[in-house]
């Protein structure tokens, strides 16, 4: 349990158990089943916006977490930002705090102008493209499987000018709603035409200069850090209810703690968690730093690989009883199959790591890693 | 909720500006030809090396100065000892000495033992096995059977060693016999001695590996007398201090790191445009030797701290045997050669032959995977 105290900063762990408290105080059984479309759920288009938990959170200023004091957030480390999203994926909030925590604060760095409504992030794939326009820029593109796109303030996104080069554009009201999906824990992942949207030039702005070219944060690698931090509370909350169900069930006279094949598959799973959250834990010590886009990369990729071998398990040790909706384990299980593969599955982000690596030849080999961690490759 | 205790915190400057003087030394062994990296491994058995690194200030780095060492902190240890894996560099006549049996004899052993070996460990000229299995025991510790006696001022011992690393090269064997009976728990009645190779009473029978390499041997002891003063911690504390000795032996990089010179000849060989299924495997392999090196990295923090910590030690030599046995099989999948340790000037091909053979031992040594799954689920909370 990563207790409050933990946290250096008394501020830190003030932060951290307000949203404990938040989230046992308002994440009822019935509204996350509501909101995952689980059975008996009967209001279940009205929940998906649990407007009552937003307000809730926005009011303890916790969507600007990780925006500096000084531009008006909270200003937490960016570590300890990321234990406020694991614990989030642990509770299996459905709403994008998440995503506003990170896109916040991402284009605050940029220099943009933020504010505390929900803000989404759109994953990479068909490029938008900007152009001049008399208000400022146009938009021309369609977006899809944006998390909570429909219901959001405002979205984040990557897209290209007519010469090629990136920007980050924010838009203040979202563009045409044209098809709402769910991905397989029910969160919305809706379809966007942003085609003739105008969005004010001081909304699209340069990647802040964490790293220069390649290297540079994009709208796509802040979600995939998101993700991976979710991953490894949903990770947590998957491999605890494991553990709990083997030394409570009894089976042929002995809980099922007691059978050597499950302490095994129990201990390769607690493997999976530790590798997953190694790599995740240095992807938030790499937030502003010139590391960010591979420690995320690596993440995403270790988290991903980490989902499908934890969740297998959860549910191999919880039984027939954890394949209905009346156990909880699939509140883990679904979104981490689900966010496994939004912003980039882990073999795109693989891929991205594997050329880097080629690229640079076995012996760049050995620096690289000895700088990821910190030192001086 | 469990949680593990890792940690990201980067090391600390001391132990990073170690860094540049463990390269510059091992580009020197390098270019000098003294050894070739894909050839070699840190179970190589190397006492021209050995001495070299001892000379050049990075053998016994944590023991005190008034044994011979460099009183520095474990994680100016640690990084010396990535560095030297990532080398490839051949350690095996000062490995086991540096990582464990020169430590245990600083913290248990009497103050006779401390002048007489420590000194030497530190020079790299002292090198030491590790007498802990035997046949029959397996991974199984408590089922001991080599007996000490006492005898006099000293004690004698019968009975036999296995798959003892380098034991017909090593100066000592650090080695764990019965001395009493084992009680309730089995784990009573163990002791540790420092035995001299080099006494009348002990003799050695080569046990040679998959590759016809001649590194395990069996280990005999005939009325072999030892003194007292060799004996390292109390009588009867042996379950204790090998169970300590074992949170050093299985955290470190060595559990992951014992092929990494074949993911560097497999980059090489692949050259700078992988396909894509080339390029996706590699990444993998990238993103959980990351993780691993974090998680090492985190053990070394605790141990430094003086904390044991058993779980996680255990967690990172399960996970990282099972990254270096699977590296070899995916490097085999995404280049398609015949490995082979004959194939003069074709460094892949080889150094896949050399671990593809090799691989196996990954998880035996240092206790088999399943006991070390046994090990974990103790500290889930499970048995």
């Amino acid at each position: 349990m990563d207790h409050a105290a933990e946290a250096g900063d008394p501020v830190d762990g003030i932060v951290l158990d307000q949203v404990e408290r938040l989230l046992a105080q308002h994440l009822t059984p019935a509204l996350l089943a509501a909101c995952d479309g689980a059975a008996g759920a009967t209001a279940r288009a009205a929940d998906l916006w649990p407007a009552d938990l937003w307000t809730a959170l926005a009011e303890s200023g916790l969507p600007l977490a990780l925006v500096p004091e000084a531009e008006g957030g909270i200003g937490l480390a960016a570590t300890t930002a990321a234990r406020l999203i694991r614990r989030c994926g642990r509770a299996a909030l459905p709403l994008p705090l998440p995503e506003t925590v990170a896109g916040a604060a991402l284009w605050a760095a940029t220099g943009g102008q933020v504010a505390e409504d929900a803000l989404s992030l759109v994953p990479g794939g068909g490029p938008v493209r900007i152009a001049p326009h008399a208000e400022g820029f146009v938009l021309d593109g369609r977006v899809a499987q944006v998390p909570w796109g429909g219901s959001v303030a405002a979205l984040l996104l990557d897209a290209v000018d007519a010469a090629g080069i990136p920007h980050l554009v924010r838009i203040a009201a979202p563009g045409t709603l044209r098809d709402t999906h769910h991905n397989l824990a029910g969160e919305p992942r809706d379809t966007l035409d942003l085609t003739g949207c105008i969005v004010p030039a001081a909304d699209v702005r340069a990647a802040p200069g964490w790293a220069a070219g390649a290297g540079a944060p994009s709208v796509e690698s802040v979600g995939a850090w998101v993700r991976a931090q979710q991953m490894v509370g949903a990770l947590e909350t998957c491999l605890g209810s494991a553990l709990a169900h083997a030394q409570e069930r009894q089976q042929f006279g002995r809980p099922l703690a007691k059978f050597q094949a499950i302490q095994h598959m129990l201990a390769e799973a607690a493997g999976h968690v530790a590798a997953a959250t190694a790599a995740a834990d240095l992807a938030a010590a790499c937030w502003g730093d010139p590391r960010f886009v591979l420690a995320t990369a690596i993440a995403k990729a270790r988290c991903g690989e980490a989902a499908g071998h934890v969740a297998a398990i959860g549910h191999q040790i919880h039984g027939a009883m954890g394949f209905t909706q009346e156990h909880p384990l699939h509140r883990a299980t679904r979104r981490l199959w689900s966010w496994r593969d939004e912003f980039g599955s882990d073999a795109l982000w693989q891929e991205r790591i594997g050329r880097a690596v080629c690229a640079g030849g076995g012996a760049a080999l050995w620096p690289m890693l000895v700088r990821l961690r910190g030192g001086a490759g | 909720m469990h949680s593990f205790r890792f940690s990201a915190e980067p090391l600390p400057p001391e132990a990073e500006a170690a860094r540049a003087s463990v390269r510059a030394f091992l580009d020197a062994e390098r270019a000098a030809g003294h050894f070739v990296p894909h050839r070699t491994s840190w179970t190589t058995f190397d006492a021209a090396f050995s001495r070299r690194a001892g000379a050049a200030g990075l053998i016994g780095l944590t023991l005190p100065e008034a044994y011979g060492g460099h009183g520095r902190s474990g994680l100016v240890r640690f990084v010396v000892t990535e560095e030297m894996l990532a080398a490839g560099a051949p350690c095996g006549a000062h490995w086991i000495a540096d990582r464990q049996s020169g430590p245990q004899i600083h913290r248990h052993g009497t103050e006779a033992a401390k002048r007489a070996i420590l000194p030497r460990i530190c020079r790299g000229e002292c090198a030491f096995g590790i007498g802990m299995s035997e046949p029959n025991s397996g991974s199984d510790l408590a089922a001991v059977r080599t007996r000490a006696v006492r005898d006099g001022d000293g004690w004698v011992i019968n009975g036999s060693k296995i798959w003892t690393t380098n034991a017909h090269q090593v100066d000592y064997l650090l080695a764990l016999v019965r001395t009493g009976e084992p009680g309730p728990d089995r784990h009573g009645g163990l002791t540790q001695f420092i035995v001299d190779m080099a006494a009348p009473g002990v003799t050695v029978r080569p046990i040679l590996d998959l590759s016809g390499h001649h590194e395990f041997n069996e280990v005999f002891f005939t009325d072999y007398r030892v003194a007292d003063a060799m004996r390292v911690g109390a009588e009867g504390a042996g379950w204790g201090l090998v169970t300590e000795e074992l949170a050093f032996e299985r955290s470190g990089p060595d559990r992951f790191l014992s092929d990494y010179r074949l993911l560097v000849e497999l980059v090489d060989r692949i050259g700078p445009e992988p396909d894509r299924f080339q390029a996706v495997e590699t990444g993998r392999m990238v993103a959980q030797l990351t993780a691993l090196l974090g998680m090492s990295a985190s053990v070394a923090r605790l141990l430094d701290q003086g904390v044991v910590p058993g779980v996680e030690a255990a967690l990172v030599k399960d996970v990282g045997n099972g990254f270096e046995r699977a590296v070899p099989e995916i490097a085999r999948r995404l280049v398609p050669v015949e490995p082979s340790l004959t194939a003069q000037g074709d460094a892949f091909r080889e150094a896949l032959g050399g671990v593809t053979l090799r691989a196996p031992s990954f998880t035996l040594r240092g206790g088999t995977r399943e006991v070390l799954r046994g090990v974990i689920a103790r500290g889930l909370g499970l048995r």
